[in-house]
């Protein structure tokens, strides 16, 4: 009657359920955090779990209940060293709290902030909501896929899920025949005749038993041999066997192109990150090993770690074409396009030295276009532009000159942003692209 | 010795597990509690868990399965960031007041802990839950298992009909007044638990009804002392005062909807179920420590467990019946395992080899020798304020070296109104027979009056107890939830309790 259960094999995150709704709860806070990290970490750290740490005040669950001081009160306490009945013991002072035996207060730290850790994909989550990303690239995004499972022969050991039936089969079928294992029909068949003898009323002469005894010895052996013989032998048993195999992968190299002349400030470098991230994470999910080259440039162009580049103000004019000489020169020196797989990522407000936006055309047609994979531009406007330039055609003179490129190359991919929402739609050719090629 | 002769040999030998020694341990164990301490026992379900899963248990207050809320992913979080940072070790077992009764053992444990664990808990706690008259008139070990999964699946239905932030809504403002939601003294107006799942099909019908009349109460005009005599008949219909205040919102809130009163209902009834548990903890814990320190004694004594692991045994024995003193920094009152184990073992001493100041204070158990009797009696029939008023001995008291405090609002300092020696034994066995009692200890709220011809405002009535008053942060927002679910005013008066002195 007494019954020994093992659970440890349950099904896991049985609580993930009021998880999701305690993030839902403090959606706000854990929101702000994941702002904060995305500003804080570098473009290549965007992919891992963040904590959180929420003011108790959002999710206390009140109750009525006593106040920890007022009034009268009794308790009894162990312990006792040289107390006698009569005695005063001074309060602690009020606020320390006393330690011992306090009424009241079953969560005596509810105060204190609330700490807890966002995992890898409830951070991605978030990170991904306000991107309005489909949800099909969320999911390709948020996959670890190294290798998948390739079909490799049959093997003769595996998983019984791999079980291949037709296989086994085929196989038991042909050591049956080989075995002469008589068959279900062949017995019945030889039973009726024993019992059709046995019914018949007729003579119960020599020749009748003998036959009858003769069928009888027949039967029974082939009994046994059915017996010896297995329907279906270990040996036959053939599983489907796959290999692991590693997705085609292959370095890149992601170049980060950005204006920091002072008209760039907080706001757009925060876009410009998520875009820089977003390209990131993507190419991640493709390659091996992403390399990040970081540009900035004024009126002059130079390679910077990412700290530089996103934190450090420089004043100066702005030549963008600088910075596209300065990605071709360092494609040269050190990533042959044999090897590499080359991204580039641009976020600029779009102003531009006057005369130097054609300069740019001639560098991307005269062959930084064949070299790279993807070349993705931004403009960042201000906020309330959004709306006045709806115009595609009309823009900035380095707009206009990059709509050539966008024409002439079907690598190029540009966009007018002002908010988080606006991103993504830069990068729909090329996650389109993406993702058949990881399903297909 | 004549008991090692007829032993088995040993049960199990090093700290690894399997299922074999543990069917084998189990069975001479429970050999012991039925036939040694004479124990009457559900049928026991021994299930093995993981650590995350013992978390999970944690996180829904021990209960095997529960509706989804936000708090239990809170509660799991802050448990999962206190184990995992090393500040609290995890409980070897959980066990739950259910037939069969469903005992959870941590994986990790050795095999000395596991036999332990089940003496504690599949024999001891399991003989108290069937037993105690509290949890038999209070609790339905037969129906809880089954009513968990209808409330998970009810509150998933008004999830998927009316949104999860609706239903959220209900159940934070619930769980605001849960604590205030209990039958202290008067049985519930329901049969059992199994009832419930037929009482709610027809629930939904009479709730539409009830607000209907209600509502058409409203129109009818009379004579001011027409009125005056129907509301006092319908306070009379209602029962007022009324002390559970979930049951009175759920029964005459004029604005919820039928499966907003449904929700309550689940609630109060989940708040009702754990009652008993609140006001026995010490009798609880301590006829489980008695058990099972009983039965691994028995064990060793038998040759059934090696010394190495009778050692491991009572080192996590010592370890869970520490008591530290007032002034030790991990002292937060009195282990209910340390002092209901100590006054259990007294009893069997007082019965075995009293003294003469037991057969002063105890003289009708004093020296009979039938401990067994005295201790399947009290764990019958005492809830843990009866159990300490009648058993506290002064030798318990002079072992815990027991002081009792008294905390004046506006003095600067706490005076000592009694201390164990022959002046103070009742003063300190009274006053921490009354900490014990949580109908005493929790604040008294009760429903007082509402006007429902009126302007429908929910009075409420804090009656403090030696002036005690309510914490005020906590009081406002969980008015708040009360106002909610009323769907009208609510108001809070706090008043020094009349019945006192």
């Amino acid at each position: 009657m007494t019954q020994f259960i093992d659970r440890r094999l349950n099904p896991k995150d049985r609580s993930l359920g009021n998880r999701r709704r305690f993030i839902r709860r403090v959606r706000g806070a854990v929101k702000k955090a994941v702002d904060d990290a995305v500003r804080s970490r570098g473009v290549a750290d965007i992919d891992r779990g963040e904590s959180v740490a929420i003011p108790a005040g959002d999710i206390t669950e009140p109750t009525f209940h006593h106040a920890p001081s007022g009034g009268h009160r009794e308790r009894v306490l162990p312990g006792n060293k040289d107390f006698r009945a009569g005695d005063r013991i001074d309060k602690p002072p009020s606020g320390s709290g006393g330690g011992a035996g306090r009424q009241g207060a079953p969560d005596g730290d509810a105060e204190d902030n609330f700490l807890f850790a966002l995992s890898r994909d409830e951070f991605l989550d978030l990170f991904f909501e306000d991107l309005e990303l489909p949800d099909l690239v969320k999911r390709s995004l948020k996959k670890i896929e190294t290798t998948r499972p390739r079909r490799a022969g049959i093997s003769v050991t595996g998983a019984p899920a791999n079980l291949s039936v037709e296989r086994t089969m085929r196989n038991a079928i042909g050591r049956r025949i080989a075995m002469r294992r008589p068959g279900r029909r062949k017995l019945d068949a030889l039973q009726r005749e024993i019992e059709a003898l046995e019914a018949a009323p007729g003579p119960e002469d020599e020749a009748g038993r003998d036959l009858l005894e003769r069928l009888r010895t027949r039967l029974e052996a082939l009994r046994l041999r059915q017996r010896r013989v297995p329907f279906l032998d270990p040996l036959d048993v053939r599983y489907t066997h796959f290999e692991m195999q590693p997705e085609p992968r292959a370095n890149a190299v992601m170049f980060c192109l950005m204006d920091v002349s002072a008209s760039m400030g907080e706001r757009e470098k925060d876009l410009a990150k998520r875009f820089f991230a977003l390209l990131h994470l993507f190419l991640m999910r493709r390659y091996d090993k992403v390399e990040l080259v970081f540009i900035r440039h004024t009126h002059e162009a130079r390679e910077v770690d990412e700290e530089t580049f996103f934190y450090s103000r420089e004043s100066g004019g702005t030549v963008v074409s600088t910075a596209l000489t300065e990605m071709k020169r360092i494609i040269d020196a050190r990533y042959a396009p044999s090897d590499w797989n080359i991204y580039a990522a641009q976020a600029s407000d779009g102003d531009n030295y006057s005369g130097d936006s054609a300069r740019c055309l001639a560098i991307l047609n005269g062959g930084l276009m064949k070299l790279c994979q993807y070349f993705a531009y931004v403009e960042i406007l201000r906020e309330n532009e959004g709306e006045i330039l709806n115009d595609r055609s009309n823009g900035t003179e380095l707009w206009r000159a990059y709509l050539h490129a966008a024409e002439d190359w079907p690598n190029f991919a540009l966009k007018r942003i002002a908010r988080r929402g606006d991103i993504y739609p830069v990068f729909r050719e090329l996650f389109a692209a993406g993702t058949e090629g990881a399903d297909g | 010795m004549a008991e090692r002769e007829q032993s088995g040999g040993l049960l199990f030998e090093g700290s690894d597990w399997n299922f074999d020694d543990l069917r084998r341990t189990y069975d001479a164990i429970e050999r012991i509690a039925l036939e040694d301490l004479g124990l009457d026992l559900y049928p026991n379900q021994i299930e093995i868990i993981s650590s995350e899963q013992m978390l999970d248990a944690y996180s829904s207050a021990g209960m095997p399965l529960t509706y989804r809320h936000w708090s239990f992913g809170k509660h799991f979080i802050q448990h999962e960031r206190q184990y995992s940072k090393g500040m609290r070790g995890l409980a070897y077992e959980i066990i739950i007041n259910s037939s069969p009764c469903v005992s959870y053992c941590l994986e990790e444990n050795t095999m000395p802990l596991q036999t332990l664990v089940m003496a504690h808990a599949a024999c001891g706690h399991n003989h108290f839950f069937k037993n105690n008259h509290l949890f038999r008139q209070w609790t339905d070990a037969e129906g809880i298992l089954d009513y968990l999964d209808y409330a998970r699946g009810f509150i998933q239905k008004c999830e998927e009909e009316h949104g999860p932030s609706e239903v959220e809504q209900v159940l934070d403002a619930a769980h605001a007044l849960m604590p205030a939601s209990v039958f202290r003294h008067r049985r519930p107006p329901q049969p059992t638990m199994r009832a419930e799942r037929e009482r709610s099909r027809k629930r939904q019908e009479e709730a539409e009804r009830a607000v209907h009349y209600l509502w058409s109460g409203l129109d009818r005009t009379g004579s001011a002392a027409d009125t005056g005599d129907k509301m006092r008949e319908r306070k009379r219909n209602m029962h007022l005062p009324e002390e559970n205040l979930l049951y009175f919102i759920e029964s005459y809130s004029p604005s919820l909807k039928p499966w907003e009163r449904e929700t309550l209902h689940i609630v109060r009834n989940i708040a009702q179920y754990f009652y008993p548990q609140r006001q026995t903890q010490v009798m609880n814990e301590g006829c489980a420590c008695f058990v099972h320190y009983h039965i691994v004694n028995r064990l060793h004594a038998t040759g059934r467990i090696s010394d190495g692991a009778m050692l491991e045994i009572l080192h996590n024995h010592t370890n869970v019946l520490t008591q530290p003193d007032f002034d030790d920094p991990r002292c937060t009152g009195f282990n209910p395992y340390a002092i209901g184990f100590a006054m259990m073992r007294d009893i069997q001493r007082i019965c075995t080899e009293p003294t003469d100041e037991d057969r002063e204070w105890f003289p009708e158990i004093a020296g009979t020798g039938a401990w067994r009797e005295v201790l399947k009696d009290a764990w019958t029939n005492y809830r843990d304020e009866s159990f300490i008023q009648q058993f506290l001995s002064p030798k318990v008291m002079r072992d815990f070296r027991m002081f009792a405090l008294t905390d004046e609002e506006g003095d600067s300092f706490y005076t000592v109104s009694g201390i164990h020696n022959e002046p103070g034994y009742q003063t300190v066995r009274n006053t921490l027979a009354h900490t014990g009692n949580p109908s005493l200890t929790d604040p008294n709220i009760q429903v007082t009056d509402v006007d429902l011809l009126g302007d429908r405002v929910l009075k409420l009535q804090h009656r403090r107890v030696d002036g005690v008053p309510l914490e005020k942060r906590d009081r406002e927002r969980t008015l708040a939830h009360c106002r909610r679910l009323w769907g009208y005013d609510v108001t809070l008066t706090e008043i020094d309790d009349p019945d006192q002195h």
